[in-house]
């Protein structure tokens, strides 16, 4: 076991490395000059220069890149005397347009990305499989067919229309006060308000991930409740209840695991439109900006990096808990 | 003396598995027929009986260069066929054909069972007297089909029948060898004999050759002249049918004869049953020496460094143990 | 003292959409302890219908299940047909046990085999987790599994076919039932194997003093382990008797069919086997009369095409062999000797 995950760990560090030099190359590719972008119209051609200077963009990419990977161990230093700034260790660089080091820019934001995906997820999971679970128990019957309406509905629905229709609802209602509900409340100090400010995006969110969950759980336990093995332990005498629990949901819910894994990691880089749509300043805000309005190149290069960094480790915890799992899949 | 139809000489077949992930692989050889000679004669039947895992499949099908056979030699009708390319095998497949055990996994199932017989001759490029649509109700009502079901689907027909559909196409260019594998055990006894049969009758009326690979050994008993015996990739005995069921002089032939249930309680429960402990090993990794050794009652010191070598221990009968039962 | 488990007038039928599947229809036979009885049959021929219907099974809304199956406990009769489904549960696993034909599949791939049988220990004993687990170590080295106290902590995929078998017995014995309904035990399994588990099956017989059913489609394992036999053709007992009496002097013309038509491993004469015409009928519709009619070579013989509008009665020819058929006894003895049809 712990050779697997040396082995899948290392696998891991070669693909984020390969990654991030693919997204390097990629913003290098790309025909737009962020140090003309960086000083209105009418800039002198020395001013360019010297903001490429500044921006670090005046060497060739491969050095860039090594700048970058030094500054993720080491921090970064900007400009020189007065106009020196400092980011420390792991500096993902420095924002010109913001004025800040990216690192502080990702960790103001992070905290939101991260609330709304782990309720979102907690809210999905939970809505999904008890859904699914009980289609398949009454399949043909109501819940069954009350089951396939909504996984019809959830998931022909985009988020950008049911985020929005329950934004406004909320408006209608009274539920949200829109010029207070893009401030970050951290769980800790006021878990209250933290609920508030996100269960209206977590609902979205959920919507539109429950209804896959519930059409993929209820399509596993009815093939598992047909297996060999689930005859098997009925005759051994036990009770539907220890059946279902133990033995259907074991094998059924296993590869839910997989894509759930997936889903987390992808929402971990940022929901831009639901972000967007509550006004939540997380990731997904914060790249969209950078990549719309302010062409922010150190802040895009480092969220698509965050963003594919947390589907590759994501993937590995997957893999580990699959094989905890799963006994065949543990390699001797 | 007569030319064989098919001549197989130190016929071997291994597959390399790897395993292990992306920076460590480990190789590993399953050497799944580990070298078979036989001989079948025109008319002849061979049967090629063992357990699961002892490669008479593998063999079976590297006959018909569906695998690329490891080493060895396959000779067809005189002509060394063993390493042809699939241009110049193709005019010799019209000869050779094969039956698979499972009819209906080998039967396209949106095509009708005309379609199905037909294609033979499309394939071949070959116009039968009379036309395909003339030729393929003939072959039908041959193997006990009705020719009016010649616009059915696969599904339309039971297990028995569409073993019949296999048969028929098998037939159709007039070859002069089928491999057989396990033409029948997925049937139901009752049907089992009305394959069996037909076989039987289409050998007479074209002076077919088969190779019958089976784990029955009673089906292999009734319809082979000769048999071969093998476990995990080897020849353990070779034989004409009635030698070796009568006098199987080796030990694992002796067990598994013992080991096959009879329809007759009075004479079961006197006879002597060999019960052999364990179970087949892993053919990735065969025991040293004799590789039945790990299960042989009379296993010596010998049997577990030294590889048996199959010898001619009678006319028509060889065998590969150190330690036979004698002769009854 | 009555027999174990009496089975009386059981019919299991499924409504499908193209008309009710007639399964099993009118199954009466009796199991004492310490004896073997057989159900032989072809597929779909009602066999193991009839015996998860007395397990209690099948899915009670999508059977049509009437008819009765009782078991003489030490508490009094219980039948599981008509029994509630919570009482019958209770019955499972200890008064009743079943192992099924693919061990392959049969046991749970995520836990292992020490878990699987110490649950089936835990439902009918109290005690810790690792009394069962110690039960079960009893258990596998009572099944010859090499090495118990080590493999019990293994998992299905880590056995062969032949060893997984016996960790389904080991699971199906751990609480000491009076009945066990083997399903084609050894089908899926090499025949050196299976005769590895026959022995088995057997001494657990003995061990245990159980009532056994085996199903099986191969007559040749009847022969090998059974005392007494019913041999089944579409959905209904066409035959029953001791052993010995169904294979020197089988009273049906399919047993007698069956017989002529599989090849003998101890028998060298090359004779051209002989075939049952045809094939079974449809359960959905089944022929008037005999089911087996289609087929009969001997039905001709019967006067006025009584086997053609008269479903013949299972009746009792001579004592203890039951068989359903128009046929004379003195006709019967003719049709064991003729030739039959040369299909």
């Amino acid at each position: 076991m712990f050779k697997f995950i040396a082995k899948r760990l290392t696998a891991t560090v070669i693909v984020i490395t390969l990654v991030s030099i693919s997204v390097f190359l990629i913003f290098a590719i790309l025909p737009m000059d962020p140090a003309r972008l960086t000083c209105g119209k009418g800039c002198s051609v020395p001013v360019i220069e010297a903001n490429r200077h500044r921006l670090g963009l005046d060497v060739p990419v491969q050095v860039q890149y090594g700048r970058f990977v030094k500054g993720l161990f080491v921090g970064r230093t900007y400009g020189q005397g007065q106009a020196k700034i400092e980011c420390g260790a792991p500096a993902f660089g420095y924002s010109f347009n913001k004025h800040e080091c990216v690192t502080t820019l990702i960790a103001e934001a992070f905290p939101v990305t991260f609330s709304l995906a782990v309720g979102a997820f907690i809210l999905w999971l939970l809505l999904g499989v008890s859904l699914g679970v009980l289609a398949a128990r009454r399949q043909g019957k109501w819940p069954d067919r009350a089951s396939t309406v909504f996984v019809l509905v959830g998931i022909s629905l985009p988020t950008f229309i049911s985020g929005l229709l329950i934004y406004l609802l909320a408006l209608r209602l009274n539920l949200i006060n829109p010029i207070e509900s893009g401030r970050w409340v951290s769980p800790f100090t006021n878990p209250i308000g933290w609920v508030k400010n996100f269960y209206l995006p977590w609902i979205t969110l959920a919507l539109a991930f429950a209804a896959t969950y519930t059409r993929f759980t209820r399509s596993n336990v009815i093939e598992t409740s047909s297996e060999d093995y689930i005859r098997t332990a009925r005759a051994k005498g036990l009770s539907e209840k220890v059946i279902l629990r133990k033995h259907t949901l074991r094998a059924a819910l296993a590869p839910i695991v997989t894509i759930a894994g997936l889903d987390f990691a992808g929402l971990l880089g940022g929901a831009i439109i639901t972000e967007q749509i509550f006004n939540l300043p997380g990731l997904g805000r914060l790249s969209l900006r950078a990549v719309l309005i302010d062409y922010d190149l150190p802040v895009i290069v480092s969220t698509t990096i965050l963003a594919a960094t947390f589907v590759v480790v994501m993937n590995l915890i997957v893999d580990i808990l699959y094989a905890y799992i799963d006994p065949r899949v543990r390699v001797g | 003396m007569t030319e064989p139809i098919l001549k197989l000489v130190g016929l071997k077949k291994h597959f390399e598995s790897t395993s292990g992930g992306f920076f460590n692989k480990k190789k590993g050889v399953v050497k799944a027929v580990d070298g078979i000679d036989l001989e079948i004669l025109p008319g002849q039947t061979v049967g090629l009986v063992g357990e699961s895992g002892c490669g008479k499949t593998t063999a079976g099908r590297t006959v018909l260069k569906l695998y690329e056979p490891t080493e060895g030699q396959i000779i067809f009708q005189g002509e060394d066929i063993t390493h042809l390319s699939r241009k110049r095998m193709k005019p010799l497949r019209a000869q050779m054909q094969m039956i698979f055990q499972d009819p209906f996994a080998s039967l396209n199932p949106r095509q009708t069972v005309g379609t199905l017989i037909g294609a033979t001759f499309d394939i071949q490029g070959i116009t039968p007297p009379g036309g395909v649509k003339k030729e393929v109700e003939r072959l039908m009502e041959r193997v006990g089909l009705n020719p009016e079901h010649v616009n059915r689907y696969p599904h339309e027909f039971s297990g028995g029948q569409r073993q019949r559909i296999g048969v028929a196409r098998a037939i159709a260019l007039k070859p002069k060898l089928i491999v057989a594998d396990e033409p029948v055990s997925a049937l139901d006894v009752s049907i089992q004999a009305q394959v069996v049969n037909l076989l039987d009758d289409l050998q007479e009326e074209f002076g077919l050759s088969y190779l019958f690979v089976a784990h029955d050994l009673s089906v292999v008993q009734h319809i082979s002249d000769r048999v071969i015996v093998m476990y995990l990739g080897k020849v353990m005995e070779e034989a004409d049918k009635k030698d070796l069921f009568m006098s199987p002089r080796h030990p694992y032939t002796k067990a598994l004869l013992s080991a096959v249930p009879v329809p007759d309680p009075i004479k079961g429960r006197k006879r002597e049953r060999i019960i052999l402990v364990g179970d087949l090993p892993s053919p990735m990794n065969p025991p040293a020496g004799c590789v039945f050794n790990t299960r042989c009652w009379k296993v010596q010191d010998k049997c577990r460094t030294e590889i048996p070598a199959l010898q001619q221990i009678a006319p028509n009968h060889r065998l590969a143990c150190h330690f036979p039962e004698p002769a009854a | 003292m009555k027999p174990f488990l009496e089975v009386k007038n059981l019919s299991v039928s499924f409504p499908t959409q193209d008309g009710l599947v007639k399964a099993s229809n009118d199954i009466s036979f009796t199991v004492a302890r310490g004896e073997t009885l057989a159900i032989v049959g072809e597929s779909g021929s009602g066999k193991s219908v009839t015996s998860l219907a007395v397990m209690g099974l099948h899915n009670r809304n999508a059977a049509d299940i009437s008819g009765e199956a009782i078991l003489n406990l030490e508490t009094g009769p219980i039948d599981t047909i008509s029994a509630s489904p919570e009482v019958v549960r209770k019955l499972r696993g200890k008064s009743m046990a079943m192992i099924f034909q693919d061990p392959m599949s049969a046991l749970h791939p995520y836990y292992s085999i020490g878990d699987q049988i110490a649950e089936a220990w835990g439902l009918y004993n109290k005690g810790s987790k690792s009394d069962g687990i110690k039960r079960a170590v009893e258990m596998l080295d009572l099944v010859g599994i090499p090495e118990a106290a080590k493999r019990v902590k293994e998992f299905p995929h880590q056995f062969s076919g032949g060893m997984r078998q016996r960790v389904m017995i080991a699971m199906a014995l751990v609480n000491n039932p009076s009945l066990l309904i083997a399903d084609e035990p050894t089908t899926a399994l090499d025949v050196t194997v299976q005769s590895q588990i026959l022995k088995l099956l057997k001494d657990m017989q003995q061990e245990f003093n159980m009532a056994v059913i085996l199903i099986t489609h191969d007559l040749g394992v009847v022969a090998e382990v059974a005392d007494r036999a019913c041999v089944m053709y579409a959905g209904k007992i066409v035959e029953q008797s001791a052993i010995d009496d169904i294979y020197y002097t089988p009273d049906h013309p399919y047993t007698i069919g069956l017989l002529n038509s599989i090849p003998r491993v101890d028998q060298l004469e090359g004779k051209r086997l002989l075939a049952i015409p045809g094939q079974p009928p449809s359960l959905i519709s089944l022929p008037r009369g005999c089911a087996f009619r289609g087929r009969c070579t001997f039905s001709r013989l019967v006067p006025n095409n009584r086997c053609a509008t008269e479903v013949p009665n299972l009746d009792e020819k001579i004592k203890g062999h039951f068989s359903r058929c128009h046929l004379t006894e003195a006709q019967l003895t003719v049709a064991r000797t003729s030739v039959g049809s040369r299909v």
